[in-house]
């Protein structure tokens, strides 16, 4: 039966090949679009380089101090110290980094400015996160022990700074803010839209100008926490939000009195959105409002569109209808027909869409506009994209299929 | 086998109301074959979709097998016709994407017959009228007379009890009307009921009652 139906919207396809082209270009490239968009947000949410084991960790990047009094809020990373002793200190997780978001400063070479992202890390930092060293080495706790001026930099500062990148450059020596820093290893970079691991330079936190020494709970730290695994995660959850807890309230802060303190442990995305979702209704719906016109207008109007090349299509097919009712088809077989059809139509525009997503990725990646960009089609985007397509095939034949399925039979055969 | 009581049939538009049958009492018994005559517009297509139940009558009653079906669903309407009527059309129907073979198995999709069986029992069909040769054509490569006999095939692959033919013959010349007449009274002979609609007395003359309408009233 399903051959069947696949034989006749094969055949029907090459009855017109302009129509069919029309048909094909349209779906095509709304879901090349939406495939690009997939991959893109698993390239920004998704489990990779380095960040190989961002499934199994926790994200902990700003502290919410209320004044429930004046209603006032003072939002922020924290100090080196409160992580310290907060969250190094957790039982339950495998491993626990602090670590910087990054921050700009400039390198000179002779009169040429280079603008460099910075970043602080402790020696775990580079235990949890995966990178891949093309010279040398991470610092280790003796580097920060000993207070070296060390760094690692990525391979494109690298070649921007050093006059004959070919050669390694372990052992060498760069300026940054006329401080001299000894290079100690060199990393494939990672992209700009990882914030916890992307900087041009890492520093030891203990490098100048990284204030991990500043007191209170406020500063510029962030913290990973690695979970040994999985489902290790509401453990840690719970014993972080009880040390949390235990943090005797009110508290001063820079003078200014708060009577709550709110500090998350979140898995990434979640970390990522968690400003939104937690920003109350009014944020939520204007949040999902968006989403969903974005959805409708990539989804939704070519599937109107296609709705009405579709219901002029099986037009053409009344006798067809005619004579399978006929012969014994019901309407819900005759539904469930053209909604295999048109499946079947969208999953060919689904293949050349894939083409065209690998295409327009590789561009995308090549093309300098995200540094380090590595947006592919993996089993996630594969699995969300074929989604898409049924989606997109259902949204645009179940209408069609209804109508043309309801037409009398004697009216069907007349035509 | 098929029993039509009072049946009336009314075309309405916004504007205009139009009567295709009045009052029209049948009794088709099993085994018969039965031939439909009168002028163009008196209804007697409209009759045969009705005894065929592709098509609702506005008043009166339709019994198929002593069963009244105004109270059936699209569901089982379905099934009724799937099993026990086959029709046969003047132009053919045939779906032309698909092969004469393909053709001839689409009552077969809506009963749970395999893909293997069907094709045995469409080939067997295809044989009976004469056309085992011609299985992997379209019906674009078909002459009108193979044509019909593919419609015939495709008629009784499910052995339905019950053949409607609406002018099987009007599209054909003389001898490939006559080659088709004579596969149908073969089929009637091995014991199926036909109801033919014809414009042509001598095919009407080979059938065993002859029913005349005119202007959507019974008059003979």
């Amino acid at each position: 039966m399903l051959l069947n139906y696949i034989k006749i919207a094969w055949k029907v396809l090459l009855r017109h090949p302009f129509y069919t082209f029309i048909t094909l270009f349209g779906i095509s490239l709304t879901l090349t679009v939406l495939m690009v968009l997939t991959s893109f947000l698993d390239h920004l949410f998704g489990t990779h380089y380095p960040e190989t084991r961002r499934d199994r960790s926790l994200y902990i990047m700003q502290m919410i101090q209320r004044d429930t009094a004046q209603s006032g809020r003072s939002t922020g990373p924290m100090s080196f110290r409160f992580l310290t002793d907060f969250v190094k200190t957790l039982k339950t997780p495998e491993r626990v980094t602090i670590c910087t978001m990054y921050n700009t400063s400039n390198a000179y070479v002779g009169s040429q400015k280079i603008k460099l992202n910075t970043k602080y890390t402790d020696a775990d930092f580079w235990r949890i996160m995966e990178f891949e060293f093309l010279e040398g080495k991470p610092y280790n706790e003796q580097n920060i022990t000993n207070g070296e001026n060390v760094v690692v930099i990525n391979d494109d500062l690298k070649k921007q700074y050093f006059d004959h990148p070919d050669e390694p450059v372990v052992g060498k020596t760069i300026d940054i803010e006329n401080i001299n820093y000894r290079v100690i290893g060199v990393i494939k970079g990672s992209p700009v839209t990882r914030p916890f691991t992307y900087a041009d330079v890492y520093f030891p936190y203990t490098a100048p100008k990284s204030n991990y020494q500043q007191s209170g709970m406020r500063g510029r730290f962030v913290s990973i926490i690695l979970a040994k695994q999985k489902s290790d995660i509401p453990a840690i959850q719970e014993e972080f939000q009880s040390r949390i807890g235990r943090i005797p309230l009110p508290g001063i802060q820079d003078g200014w009195k708060y009577n709550a303190l709110e500090v998350k442990a979140e898995p990434y995305a979640q970390n990522f959105l968690g400003t939104i979702l937690d920003g109350g209704p009014g944020l939520r719906t204007i949040f999902f409002g968006i989403i969903f016109f974005i959805l409708f207008m990539l989804l939704g109007l070519p599937a109107l569109n296609l709705v009405n090349v579709n219901v002029s299509r099986i037009m053409e097919r009344a006798s067809e209808i005619g004579i399978r009712k006929a012969f014994g088809a019901p309407i819900r077989t005759l539904v469930w027909q053209f909604i295999v059809e048109n499946i079947f139509i969208t999953f060919i525009g689904g293949a050349i869409a894939l083409i065209l997503t690998l295409i327009m990725i590789q561009l995308i990646n090549h093309s300098g506009w995200i540094a380090y960009a590595d947006l592919t089609i993996n089993f996630n985007v594969f699995a969300v994209s074929m989604l898409v397509c049924l989606i997109f095939g259902l949204l645009s034949g179940v209408a069609p299929a209804f109508r043309m399925s309801k037409l009398s039979i004697a009216e069907a055969l007349k035509s | 086998m098929i029993t039509l009581t009072n049946i009336e049939k009314v075309y309405r538009t916004s504007s205009i109301e139009t009567l295709a049958l009045n009052n029209i009492n049948l009794n088709i018994r099993k085994g018969e074959f039965v031939s439909i005559m009168g002028p163009s517009g008196c209804g007697k297509s409209t009759l045969l979709n009705i005894m065929g139940l592709l098509d609702e009558p506005s008043q009166g009653t339709v019994e198929l097998d002593g069963q009244r079906v105004a109270s059936y669903r699209d569901k089982e309407l379905a099934h009724l016709r799937n099993q026990k009527i086959g029709f046969i059309f003047q132009s053919f129907h045939l779906i032309n994407d698909l092969s004469v073979v393909d053709n001839v198995e689409i009552p077969l999709l809506y009963r749970s017959t395999n893909g293997k069986p069907r094709q045995t029992y469409a080939k067997e069909a295809l044989e009976k009228v004469g056309l085992s040769n011609r299985i992997k054509h379209f019906p674009k490569q078909l002459s009108g007379g193979q044509k019909q006999r593919v419609a015939i095939a495709r008629a009784i692959v499910g052995n339905p009890e019950i053949i409607l033919a609406d002018e099987p013959t009007g599209n054909l010349d003389s001898a490939m009307g006559n080659e088709i007449m004579n596969i149908l009274q073969g089929l009637n002979s091995e014991g199926a009921t036909i109801v033919m609609v014809t414009h042509d007395e001598s095919m009407a003359k080979r059938t065993h009652r002859l029913i005349r309408l005119f202007d959507g009233t019974q008059v003979q």
